[in-house]
């Protein structure tokens, strides 16, 4: 386990802000009626200093900007901290920088300043393309705006991307494939498709509680998910991720560092971070509240709320959480690499047996995959995996 | 110390709900037992779960004094019963230690089950019966009507029937007249050795165990040595006393009298009810009849629904059982539920009365399995086996044969509810002994297989005569008779808590219900999960649940892996509330579940 020093980093800067708050989202965003976007600057900037000052020497290989709702900050922030960023590790010529983006906040100049800024992938949460699911999912936005905020991305960054949500409430099969199908007209080489999750604590939740809207059941939400992965692939889109689609080469490189279990960095409210460092693994997080991380930052010069060696189990338990969500599956030398453990060494040969036999897990020398099958019961398939592991 | 020919002892005998308590009310007022501010109704039903139910379970004594007409004191020794059959032990124990009793009829609903039941013992027991017509305050109480159905149906004289309202209290001073003029005083001598007869004994909190007792001859106080004649332990009386209906502690009990003692007796199974007294030092009495002793008929698994909680639940059965000598329980485990108790009572409601005390009283989430009856299988090794616990079923080809309890039950009823009361007796495979009319109800006799009646037959019963039905029973012996055990398997593997036995032509249609209730409440599997009901090797029913379509979160929430870690914990934990079969995991909720509806 005493692995070389990974010199890769990828860096995620979190904007916990958005105009209004979705009822399905249960992401770390905030409404707030006035945003002090200097003060907020110079505190994003210290917190970037700090943690450039623990972790000097790395190659930044990805930059994220999340949220919330990032393409509501102002350009002029995002050029201070990708020159704050250049400046402590530099940024090569090849890193992917995103920057998500909500259509109703997409204006041309804007996008201009963001793309000089150095933004070279834009992220853009579509949602749908079609105006009453919009509506339903409290969106502030039209189908039209989403096409028009496509257009400026098409026009001003080198890739883009957008995300939609599917299997919604009442959505056939045959309205969903006709969505679909008009949404590949706007696609580029990158797209993300969830479906809609229900999760505790949103408005969705206590709605559907008390069943103003009905989900469709598990058999629709199948068969959508399995028509998608066909359509995608058959366009040359290919499924690398459960929600993630692509053609080969233009995968989001700073999702895929989380995915591989790369080391990535985190700023801001609530961001997560995972670095190697001197042969351990460490994870933490940051003050999720925006106003508590602010002054802590203000005071400190972080907003660190925790952070903590990984057991090799907890790092295990994590690489098959992600890796094997990957088409390419769980990387098995990269897991003996960081947790010495190789896979007669963690598995339940009893459950690894069956899942090969009932085709939902494939094993080939260095990699577990899941199999299409698979895909579809994915949540199963790992807590069985890991079910008892020591 | 009362002059015995002042001294009358009767017990208040009666179907459910026919007012004996109320009655008891009433008779204690009257005699000033306790004060209008004292009082409340059904005032001697003070366990929790009889006031907020409506009925007695436990049989309560209270002496009173009663000046009657002629100028005299009496001491009146009564005993409140309760109605239910599955308590008719308590009625009989009662009974033993009187010379009459009150027939209380309810004088709009007349003679049921019970009252015939009652009766019957009392008869048993050479009791003075004074036939009770009770709630004549009802618009539609009918007394006359029912004085000629209590001489037709139970055949004795009721002529001399008193009418009452127990709620009123009108015809009360009726009765405590008809009770020291008609009811015999006991009889025996006061200056001869000890003779008492153990009648019941209990624990409490206060005084620890506490025997009951009715004196036949001598005399009995606190200091004398005593002996009980079964169990030849000797004990020195510490407490000598009555209820009035409190607690009161007397010099002494004399001859026909009724009353408690306590003696430092360290637990409640030291006390054989029934066994006689007698003083330590002259032990040359001949013993009493005592009782029979009470078996368990019906038995079902307890689990704690946390297993942590079974040493609780040991100590708390540990704690019932003291109060309770018909209760019996033993350790039992189960693939499906864990570690519990297999434990025996004597009928479905003394079950539920025992399970909501311990859920009650001792705060315990438990389940039940579905109640069983006690087989005895001849093996083909020429080994005879008594079984409790379906689960413990050999294997087929080692049974020779099984035999099951069958029961006699009285069932009255409405004329127009007959017709499918007796589909519901042939279905359960019953047969039939009398069919009579009284009025315009039918009285029929059965015999019927008690496993058939454990299952869901009370609520049948019920729902067919929108509750106009009474019943009673009493057991008549084993029958063989052609029974199969049927064996639920989950995923191929047994699931011993829902296994059950039933007669080889009921077994498809039970067994089939049970593989399409499970179905519904088995959540879907990663892997389909084969349901089936089988007889040894042969499946007789079976049903599929398809394995689950779609479980993937769709989104990752960026770096924050550490909310997924949190996921998989909390699955982790989960895992405690499930039970494995091969490779499936299915949540123990879904049996209990499986069980509860099996109860309806
Ligand atoms: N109207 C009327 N109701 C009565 C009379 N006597 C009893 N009741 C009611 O009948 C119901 C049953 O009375 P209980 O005294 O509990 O009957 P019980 O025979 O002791 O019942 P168990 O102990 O369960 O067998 C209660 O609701 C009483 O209020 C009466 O004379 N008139
Ligand atoms: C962190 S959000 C930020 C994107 C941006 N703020 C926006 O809403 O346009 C990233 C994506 O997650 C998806 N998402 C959020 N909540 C979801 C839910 N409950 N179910 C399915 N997808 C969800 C949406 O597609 C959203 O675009
Ligand atoms: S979905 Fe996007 S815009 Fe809506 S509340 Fe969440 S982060 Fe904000
Ligand atoms: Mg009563």
């Amino acid at each position: 386990m005493t692995n070389k020093l990974n010199p890769y980093l990828s860096l995620y800067i979190h904007w916990p802000f958005c105009e209004t708050k979705c009822p399905y989202c249960d992401f770390n965003s905030h409404v707030r009626p006035e945003i002090d976007q200097e003060r907020w600057k110079r505190a994003l900037l210290s917190e970037l200093a700090t943690e450039s000052d623990l972790y000097p020497n790395r190659k930044i290989s990805s930059l994220f900007f999340g949220g919330g709702t990032p393409s509501l900050m102002e350009p002029d922030t995002i050029t201070a901290l990708l020159q704050a960023v250049d400046q402590h590790w530099g940024i090569g010529n090849n890193v992917e920088i995103t920057l998500e983006a909500n259509p109703n906040s997409v204006e041309k100049t804007r996008f201009k300043n963001f793309r000089s800024a150095g933004i070279n992938r834009l992220s853009i949460g579509a949602q749908s393309f079609d105006d009453k699911a919009l509506k339903f999912l409290g969106r502030t936005h039209t189908a039209r705006e989403v096409i028009a905020a496509l257009d400026i991305a098409r026009t001003t960054f080198p890739r883009y991307s957008f995300d939609l949500i599917y299997c919604r409430p009442e959505q056939s099969m045959d309205s969903w494939k006709e969505e679909l199908t008009f949404a590949l007209e706007f696609t580029n080489d990158h797209l993300s498709l969830y479906q809609l999750t229900i999760e505790r604590g949103t408005p969705f939740f206590s709605s559907h509680r008390d069943e103003e809207f009905r989900m469709p059941d598990e058999d629709t939400a199948a068969e959508q998910y399995e028509y998608t992965r066909d359509v995608l692939s058959c366009v040359g889109l290919f499924p690398y991720e459960v929600s993630n689609h692509a053609t080969p080469g233009e995968e989001c490189r700073h999702n895929l560092t989380y995915w591989r279990y790369g080391d990535y960095a985190g700023i801001g409210p609530g961001a997560h971070g995972r670095v190697s460092d001197s042969g351990n693994k460490l994870a933490y997080h940051r003050i999720s509240n925006p106003e508590n991380w602010l002054l802590q930052t203000e005071k400190m010069g972080t907003g660190l709320q925790k952070k903590n060696k990984l057991t090799p189990k907890e790092i295990l338990e994590e690489m098959v959480l992600m890796g094997l969500r990957l088409t390419e599956g769980l990387d098995l030398e990269e897991v003996k690499k960081q947790t010495g453990r190789s896979i007669e060494n963690w598995v339940n040969p009893d459950s690894l047996v069956l899942l090969i036999e009932e085709d939902l897990l494939i094993l080939t020398e260095n990699k577990l995959q899941a199999t299409q099958e698979g895909f579809l019961r994915l949540d199963s398939i790992t807590s069985m995996l890991l079910a008892n592991l020591a | 110390m009362s002059e015995i020919k002042k001294i009358r002892n009767f017990s208040i005998v009666a179907h459910i709900d026919h007012g004996k308590s109320t009655l008891s009310d009433r008779l204690i007022q009257a005699c000033g037992g306790l004060s209008d501010r004292e009082m409340r109704e059904q005032v001697l039903d003070s366990m929790e779960l009889e006031r907020e139910r409506g009925i007695t379970i436990k049989a309560q004594t209270v002496r009173l004094d009663y000046k009657a007409k002629d100028g005299n004191h009496y001491q009146l020794n009564f005993m409140d019963t309760p109605g239910h059959v599955d308590f008719s032990y308590e009625v009989s124990r009662s009974l033993a230690a009187c010379e009459g009793s009150l027939l209380v009829v309810d004088s709009s609903q007349g003679v049921e089950a019970q009252t015939l039941a009652n009766a019957y013992l009392a008869i048993e027991n050479n009791h003075e019966i004074i036939p009770v017509l009770n709630k004549i305050d009802l618009p539609s109480a009918e007394p006359e009507r029912i004085r000629t159905q209590i001489e037709d149906v139970v055949g004795i004289d009721a002529s001399d029937a008193i009418a009452v309202s127990a709620k009123t209290g009108e015809g009360i001073v009726d009765v405590l007249e008809a009770l020291v003029s008609r009811l015999p005083p006991p009889k025996g001598a006061a200056n001869v050795s000890l003779k008492a007869l153990l009648v019941d004994s209990w624990y409490d909190s206060y005084l620890g165990v506490v025997a009951l007792v009715r004196i036949v001859d001598g005399c009995l106080k606190p200091g004398m040595k005593l002996k009980m004649i079964a169990t030849g332990a000797i004990h020195e009386v510490d407490q000598v006393g009555v209820f009035r209906p409190k607690q009161d502690t007397v010099a002494e009990l004399g001859p026909g009298e009724i009353g408690f003692i306590t003696a430092s007796i360290k637990s409640v199974s030291d006390c054989k009810v029934g066994d006689t007294l007698t003083e330590a030092k002259n032990g040359a009495v001949e013993a009493l009849p005592g009782f029979k002793p009470t078996v368990p008929v019906v038995f079902c698994g307890l689990f704690p629904v946390d297993n942590a909680d079974y040493e609780d639940l040991r100590e708390s059965l540990g704690k019932l059982a003291l109060n309770d000598s018909s209760f019996h329980y033993e350790a039992e485990t189960s693939a499906a539920l864990g570690f519990g108790f297999r434990c025996g009572c004597l009928g479905l409601l003394h079950l539920e009365i025992v399970q909501e005390r311990l859920s009650r009283e001792f705060d315990l989430e438990l389940i039940t399995t579905a109640p069983s009856v006690v087989y005895r299988l001849h093996l083909m090794s020429g080994e005879e086996m008594t079984l409790h616990n379906p689960a413990d079923y050999p294997d087929q080809v080692q049974i020779k044969s099984v035999q099951e309890p069958w029961i006699k039950a009285t069932i009255i009823v409405p004329d127009e509810y007959l017709g499918p009361i007796l589909s519901l007796c042939t279905e359960r495979r019953g047969e039939q002994d009398q069919l009579t009319y009284v009025g315009n109800r039918a009285m029929a006799v059965y015999y019927l297989p008690l496993n058939e009646v454990v299952f869901d037959f009370y609520d049948r019963l019920k729902s067919i005569s929108r509750g106009y039905a009474s019943f009673d029973y009493e057991l008549v012996g084993y029958r063989e008779n052609d029974l199969v055990r049927v064996g639920i398997l989950v995923n191929g593997e047994p699931v011993d808590a829902l296994s059950m036995i039933v007669h080889r032509s009921s077994a498809e249609s039970r067994g089939r219900q049970i593989c399409e209730r499970l179905k519904e409440l088995i959540p879907r599997q990663l892997f389909k999960v084969p349901i089936q009901a089988a007889i040894g090797g042969k499946v007789i029913a079976r049903e599929t649940i398809s394995a689950m379509r779609k479980d993937v979160t769709a989104k990752c929430y960026g770096g924050d892996i550490t909310r997924k870690r949190k996921l998989l914990e909390k699955q982790k934990k989960g895992k405690k509330k499930m039970r494995e079969f091969g490779n499936v995991e299915i949540p123990q909720s879904a049996f209990i579940d499986a069980l509860k509806m099996s109860d309806r």
